[in-house]
């Protein structure tokens, strides 16, 4: 079985102008969602109060919103279901730093008239925490981010990392327009979402542009774009392979793995299409646009090649004794 | 003889695969042989806990303690000084004599890591930077060790107590079921269980009630509250006469006359000895036991109590006796700590969870390995079966080293999962290639890898150098997410690499027989 026919080399290069437009409307609409809406930090960011029930029956929310408004003073109050109708998260902000207080057992006593439930989850983060974890996850984006770059400017050339860095940067807005658009909470699991997309459209990346290095070195061509078209169109049938394998494996978490996950699996979702896509329609184009020079590449390749041949015949010599 | 050929990597990958079945079946089974993997509370349910520890007050304790010290050497020298006087960092007092001015550093020569300070025989006395950190460092250390001590006391199954950075403990409760064993696991462990034995200011008390802090200061005192009435104010010497480093046991007693729960305790020799000596010298005055900065009692002395042993009367309820004296008996917190994260999880939410997450992971195992035998034939059995090997290879090596599977962790399982059959694709896809260009079969496979490799190892990198930043900067979820997807790339270099490549040498006599490529690789060789 094979999805694509064998010797046809698609024109990527052709449709890259499209592409531009496409992808830069995508990317400022993200930004403008990410000014305009902004992220809905969940309470492991911005510090406060989940608490998840579950009733017998179906739950009484707006019952149970009035009985909160008029028995506690809770700041920024809100009462929604959770995956199903019998099932809802209470969520308000901590208004103090001392969070030592019993809230289940406070809940416990202002619902206990809306019904048979249990309470399954309480989460209580301090503001710090909050603060310390928003840090730390963007020191963990910034931190694999450069070593990446050093990484792949190691390994290929520089204009290979800035590239790879571009597309990364463009899968992760996308990412994070979706999740301001879809009204996900950001919490732990949306930002390892966030992270494992980063790795994913690398991935996916660093993989087209080893063929496209090695079409460089073997091509008699010239000429970059034919270079690049062959290497995507040649790794075509393992970029859809691979992707539409992942896709299926997250979707199946989206609809199997219960509420808990439905945020970070839809975040998913959307960052492994776009990175599928970035890495064919931005990653190979920007080597075009900055301006990768293949004489000059192959030129140094090929005093690599003769600094280690010379090393060799030296260390030859050496053991052979005459030196 | 056959063409078999049984490679080092057959024997790699046999050993690979021996070791993961070997240690990821006790975690299958749940037995209770063998290393189990670890589930996350969210898996099971139970409580979470982030905890600061109060630096600060640390040095505060430690000052007070050393002016205790202090002041008993002073009394008992008979150095003649102006009033000792304490601040949160420093201690201050004057001489008046030049004679005491040898035996007063000799005192001090005595007590390490001290910063002293002496103009025209006015001593100020702090703690030495190295001191300092030393205290902040034994403040966490001594109190995630206190905090452990407890929780044994309590009976819990696996209390996981840790420290995390400079200033804060993590906690995590499996065993707690109920709302009420979480209130008491709670108190328990943020009880700070500081006892202090401090002398009642006569002089002052009439004016207790009105007397703010900060003029109490001046006078050497602190005003405390009575532990069960708000209202009623102590005037107390800021320096105590003792505090609870010196104490060695405490356990609950009931009183003759009323029956009610009392909590007896016992010093240490040094204790003691200061203890007798106060008392002797100060009999007809009051002694206030201080328990976390409430007054219980202030009993007059009546006579010297040697022996080195008290009591704390204070209405208590048998409950509350019997949970201060495990709090003071397991030691006290030398700074308080202040719960800065909390988060509970239910039994039942975590048996949910650990249900829809197996459903998922196996629901996509089978989507991939079917859709990989389909696609590539008896190539993709191969990369199935090395996918297998990973998966339990992930398990056995999170067993080995005690790492926690947490709900993030099992949607990294899910993930590896989808990018470990990438390696396979990558090969297999260059194996076809090669058959389109008319070379045989055991051509196709050998090149098929030496080409793919460059592409994989460096793919397999970059997501190995985002694993480990995700685990060296994550906390929580993050980490993880990254311990399950980290194991998984390093243990997929050598089963969809090295474990396929052996398996496709074991059969490559079978493959040139029969040289039905579509059988072989899904693919129709076009000649």
């Amino acid at each position: 079985m094979q999805f694509f026919s064998e010797k046809k080399v698609y024109d990527f290069m052709r449709m890259r102008f499209g592409a531009y437009a496409i992808t830069g409307f995508l990317v400022l609409a993200c930004i403008w969602l990410l000014f305009d809406r902004g992220l809905q930090y969940g309470i492991d960011f911005s510090g406060g109060t989940l608490i998840q029930m579950k009733y017998e029956e179906k739950a009484p929310i707006p019952q149970i919103r009035e009985k909160l408004e008029l028995g506690g003073d809770f700041q920024n109050l809100s009462v929604t279901e959770f995956g199903s109708d019998d099932e809802i998260t209470i969520r308000f902000l901590g208004s103090n730093d001392n969070i030592n207080e019993n809230i289940s057992d406070t809940i416990s006593e202002l619902l206990k008239d809306t019904g048979h439930f249990e309470i399954r989850r309480v989460d209580v983060v301090g503001p710090k925490v909050g603060d310390e974890l928003k840090n730390k996850g963007f020191m963990a984006i910034s931190v694999s981010l450069i070593a990446i770059l050093i990484y792949i400017a190691l390994r290929f050339e520089w204009r290979f990392a800035m590239a790879a860095i571009l597309t990364t940067m463009h899968d992760v807005l996308i990412t994070l327009g979706a999740i301001s658009l879809l009204k996900i909470d950001v919490n732990l699991d949306t930002l390892a979402a966030v992270l494992t997309v980063l790795g994913y459209s690398l991935n996916d990346t660093v993989i087209i542009f080893d063929r496209i290095r090695e079409g460089v070195k073997t091509s008699k061509k010239s000429d970059l774009a034919p270079i690049i078209n062959e290497s995507v169109s040649a790794t075509l049938s393992r970029t859809v392979l691979t992707s539409g394998l992942t896709l299926a494996t997250v979707v199946i978490l989206y609809f199997f793995g219960g509420s808990m996950i439905e945020g970070f699996s839809l975040a998913m979702i959307v960052g492994i299409i776009a990175g599928t896509l970035s890495s064919i329609f931005v990653a190979s184009p920007a080597l075009l646009w900055f301006n990768f020079k293949i004489d000059h590449y192959r030129q140094k390749e090929l005093d690599k090649i003769k600094r280690k041949q010379e090393a060799a015949k030296q260390r030859a010599l050496y053991e052979k004794g005459s030196i | 003889m056959t063409d078999k050929k049984i490679t080092y990597k057959f024997w790699v990958f046999a050993l690979v695969l021996i070791f993961g079945v070997a240690f990821s079946l006790p975690s299958f089974l749940q037995s209770e042989k063998g290393k189990k993997i670890n589930l996350g509370l969210d898996l099971q349910g139970g409580l979470y806990m982030l905890l600061g520890v109060d630096n600060e007050e640390a040095v505060k304790s430690k000052i007070k303690s050393i002016a205790s010290a202090l002041n008993y050497e002073i009394n008992k020298q008979n150095i003649i000084i102006d009033e000792l006087k304490i601040s949160d960092t420093s201690i201050d007092f004057r001489l008046f004599d030049n004679l005491d001015v040898e035996k007063i550093n000799a005192v001090l020569k005595e007590i390490q890591g001290l910063e002293i300070k002496n103009e025209n025989m006015h001593y100020s006395i702090a703690l030495s930077a190295a001191e300092t950190k030393a205290t902040y460092d034994y403040a966490l250390l001594q109190a995630v060790e206190t905090i452990r001590n407890r929780l044994d006391e309590f009976g819990l199954a696996e209390p996981t107590v840790a420290k995390q950075g400079d200033d804060k403990i993590l906690v995590e409760l499996a065993g707690i079921k109920t709302q009420e064993d979480e209130q008491i696991a709670k108190e328990r462990i943020t009880k700070a269980a500081h006892l202090q034995l401090m002398e009642v200011d006569e002089a002052r008390m009439p004016m207790a009630q009105t007397l703010s802090q900060a003029s109490a200061a001046a006078y050497g005192d602190v005003i405390l509250a009575d532990a069960k009435n708000e209202n009623i104010k102590y005037a107390l010497k800021a320096i105590p006469v003792l505090d609870g480093s010196t104490l060695t046991d405490a356990r609950v007693a009931f009183s003759q006359d009323q029956n009610t729960p009392i909590i007896n305790f016992t010093l240490n020799s040094q204790g003691a000895r200061i203890f007798a000596d106060y008392t002797e010298k100060n009999v007809g005055k009051r002694l206030a036991i201080v328990l976390d900065n409430k007054v219980y009692s202030a009993p007059r002395i009546n006579e010297r109590i040697g022996g080195g042993s008290g009591q704390i009367s204070g209405n208590f309820t048998p409950n509350e006796a019997r949970d201060v004296a495990v709090a003071l008996r397991s030691g006290a917190l030398i700074a308080p700590v202040k719960l800065l994260e909390q988060r509970s999880i239910g039994p039942s939410l975590g048996s949910d969870s650990i249900e829809k997450s197996m459903i998922a992971l196996i629901g996509a195992s089978i989507a991939i390995v079917v859709f990989m035998m389909i696609y590539y034939g008896i190539a993709g059995i191969f990369a199935n079966l090395a996918l297998v090997v990973n998966i339990l290879v992930v398990v056995a090596v999170m067993a080995l080293f005690g790492a926690t599977l947490t709900l993030p962790g099992m949607a990294g399982l899910v993930l590896t999962v989808g990018m470990a059959v990438d390696a396979n694709v990558i090969i297999n896809e260059r194996i076809r290639e090669l058959l389109r260009e008319g070379k045989s079969i055991r051509q196709s496979v050998a090149d098929g890898y030496k080409h793919a490799m460059s592409a994989i190892i460096d793919s397999n990198i970059t997501s190995l150098v985002t694993a480990i930043a995700l685990y060296t900067y994550g906390t929580g979820a993050v980490k993880g997410f990254a311990v399950t997807t980290g194991i998984g790339i390093v243990v997929s270099m050598i089963t969809a690499i090295w474990g396929t490549h052996a398996m496709f040498d074991l059969f490559m006599a079978k493959m040139m027989k029969s040289a039905n490529t579509r059988l072989w690789f899904g693919y129709r060789r076009k000649i």
